[in-house]
């Protein structure tokens, strides 16, 4: 469970964040929405551990957590799918998916820095099959890969080391419908596996297909909280513009 | 999935394998080809070529740009550019020269000497790139202005001279009948190759040049690393310039004008990437002695030494063009 509370963020002297709240459970996705310049991205970046924030507080499973780096987040189980995605092009597959926690090989061999390749291909194939993604092969070169493909690996390097939230920013902006819909059945397996996934989504069908929760920001705050079953695409549109506001209590959302 | 849907995945499938073992390789395959076109024509052009002694020559003179080369291609894996490696060079053969002359040291200790200075040159490369973050080109443009400035004034703008006959021992001597700097370049780029395929080190090279955000966030300590590939570089460099000042038994302060336009060429010519994240030893290697044998080649049929430089330039062209179209196309599938 991520949690954020009356969390600011300056950037000189505007206010990107002006005390934001978030939530996302277990073993949900939470969409988390709102026009440009909202907040999204900024709240992603302190979530994600990318940004540190001036004031509130950031709390996985109930733990008060201050993130000094990126590293930080990922030891404490907070993995990120960036916009721009973040993979290197000319590495393969495989070694994108273990950039950073690669697998020494055994004995003094491995001590010296040298790399078990083998347990790698064969852990990323696992990994990939687990998760329903399709590639080629585990070690095509990135830049070998379509743009759905790619998606697909970013997105499963996250759930894939992921213990407890998964944060996607703006996901399946740049594909297709078929490419889209692969991708979403990653997200949906990180929730099978209890973790809690952050959406952020500008495609409101999308957010009521996939995502139990939306939270709308506005001018660097939560404005509104849904469960996605009880809302429409108008309601959405119209948290966002500001027409709507809906605060409700954790309990009378159940 | 329809039966049409599942064919264009096959043929996808395929054509992705087929491109991308062909794409790896080609670059290296292209020039390995050349080299052995060229060996086999000077072969037959020239009784003199292929002659123990010439071909060890080769070897030999080709040692130190390769050694050197093997230095840039990590640089330029990194998407980086060394273009201080010539004054590097020459400040690292002359310190070496120095202390033999002055303290009268062995061979060995110069050569560690060299070492120290090269690998202390590619700190401060390193640090300008990493932690001041100016551009490559501009960090080592600077080395390379200050470092030759350096070399001017230890030497008072004169050659080293007056070392003993053991000081040529490591750029004309031999072990069991193999001039010692073949064996040299062939160890350094065995471990340097090892190190950039094998090692989390490596992979991490190849991630930064790639793509320097995406290695950052993977909590890859990018300053660091890029720091140490411009000081392992420095040190091979420092090597490369005293097994050059040792084939002449003599510090130079002029030597290696020009040498890190031979390294980057070798290093294209093999397949490495001005753009960062491509780029292997053994295809630097190719790359290196390729320009050796034109060089070699000319000088034994008789063209002139400015024809030479107009056939180098030829093959840079082509080597980089090639590198292009092959990028583009594979920009067009992704």
């Amino acid at each position: 469970m991520l949690e954020a509370h009356g969390v600011v963020k300056r950037f000189g002297h505007v206010e990107a964040l002006r005390g934001a709240d978030f939530t996302a459970r277990k073993g949900e996705v939470t969409a988390l929405i709102g026009d440009n310049g909202a907040g999204k991205s900024t709240l992603v970046k302190v979530l994600a551990g990318a940004q540190p924030h001036d004031e509130g507080a950031v709390l996985v499973d109930g733990r008060e957590i201050r993130f000094a780096s990126p590293l930080d987040a990922r030891r404490a189980g907070v993995e990120t799918v960036y916009q721009d995605l973040a993979v290197a092009d000319d590495l393969s597959v495989a070694a994108n998916l273990y950039l950073g926690r690669e697998i020494p090989l055994g004995g003094p061999l491995g001590r010296l820095g040298l790399l078990d390749k083998r347990a790698m291909r064969r852990g990323a194939a696992e990994a990939l099959a687990e998760l329903g993604v399709r590639i080629p092969r585990v070690t095509t070169p990135i830049a070998m890969l379509s743009g759905g493909q790619r998606q697909c690996v970013a997105v499963a390097r996250a759930v894939i080391w992921a213990s407890n939230v998964v944060i996607l920013d703006e996901p399946t902006a740049a594909l297709g419908v078929v490419q889209t819909a692969r991708v979403l059945e990653v997200v949906a397996r990180a929730r099978e596996e209890g973790m809690s996934v952050v959406l952020v989504s500008h495609n409101m069908p999308q957010v009521l297909e996939i995502a139990d929760r939306v939270e709308v920001m506005r001018l660097g705050r939560r404005t509104a909280r849904f469960k996605a079953a009880d809302v429409t695409t108008d309601d959405l549109v119209a948290a966002m513009t500001g027409a709507l506001v809906t605060e409700p209590e954790d309990a009378e959302l159940g | 999935m329809t039966a049409l849907e599942r064919d264009a995945g096959v043929q996808g499938r395929l054509g992705a394998w087929v491109s991308e073992r062909v794409s790896v390789a080609v670059s290296e395959f292209t020039a390995a080809a050349a080299l052995v076109v060229l060996f086999v024509a000077l072969s037959l052009a020239s009784p003199n070529f292929l002659t123990a002694d010439n071909l060890f020559n080769i070897g030999s003179q080709t040692a130190v740009i390769a050694i050197i080369a093997v230095a840039q291609t990590m640089v330029i894996i990194t998407k980086g550019i060394d273009l201080s490696v010539g004054s590097t060079a020459a400040l690292a053969g002359v310190m070496a020269a120095i202390v033999v002359r002055d303290l009268g040291v062995s061979v060995w200790t110069a050569a560690l000497v060299a070492i120290a200075v090269g690998a202390a040159c590619g700190l401060v490369n390193g640090l300008l790139v990493s932690v001041v973050r100016l551009p490559p080109f501009i960090a080592t443009l600077g080395t390379m202005s200050a470092g030759r400035g350096l070399v001017f004034i230890v030497t008072g703008a004169v050659g080293v001279y007056s070392l003993p006959e053991s000081f040529q021992l490591l750029g004309n001597g031999q072990i069991g009948g193999v001039p010692f700097a073949i064996v040299v370049t062939a160890l350094v780029a065995l471990a340097v190759g090892y190190l950039l395929s094998q090692s989390r080190f490596g992979q991490h090279v190849y991630a930064m040049g790639s793509n320097l955000e995406a290695a950052r966030r993977a909590g890859i300590a990018v300053r660091r690393k890029l720091t140490a590939v411009y000081v392992l570089a420095g040190a091979l460099v420092g090597l490369g310039g005293v097994i050059a000042a040792s084939r002449v038994n003599s510090g130079q302060p002029n030597y290696g004008i020009g040498l890190e336009l031979d390294a980057i060429a070798a290093a294209v010519i093999g397949g490495a990437s001005l753009f960062g994240g491509q780029g292997r030893i053994a295809g630097t290697l190719i790359g290196a002695f390729l320009i050796a044998l034109v060089r070699n080649g000319s000088v034994l049929l008789g063209i002139s030494i400015h024809y030479q430089q107009v056939i180098v330039g030829l093959i840079i062209w082509a080597a980089v063009a090639f590198d292009q179209f092959r990028r583009r196309r594979l920009e067009a599938r992704g």
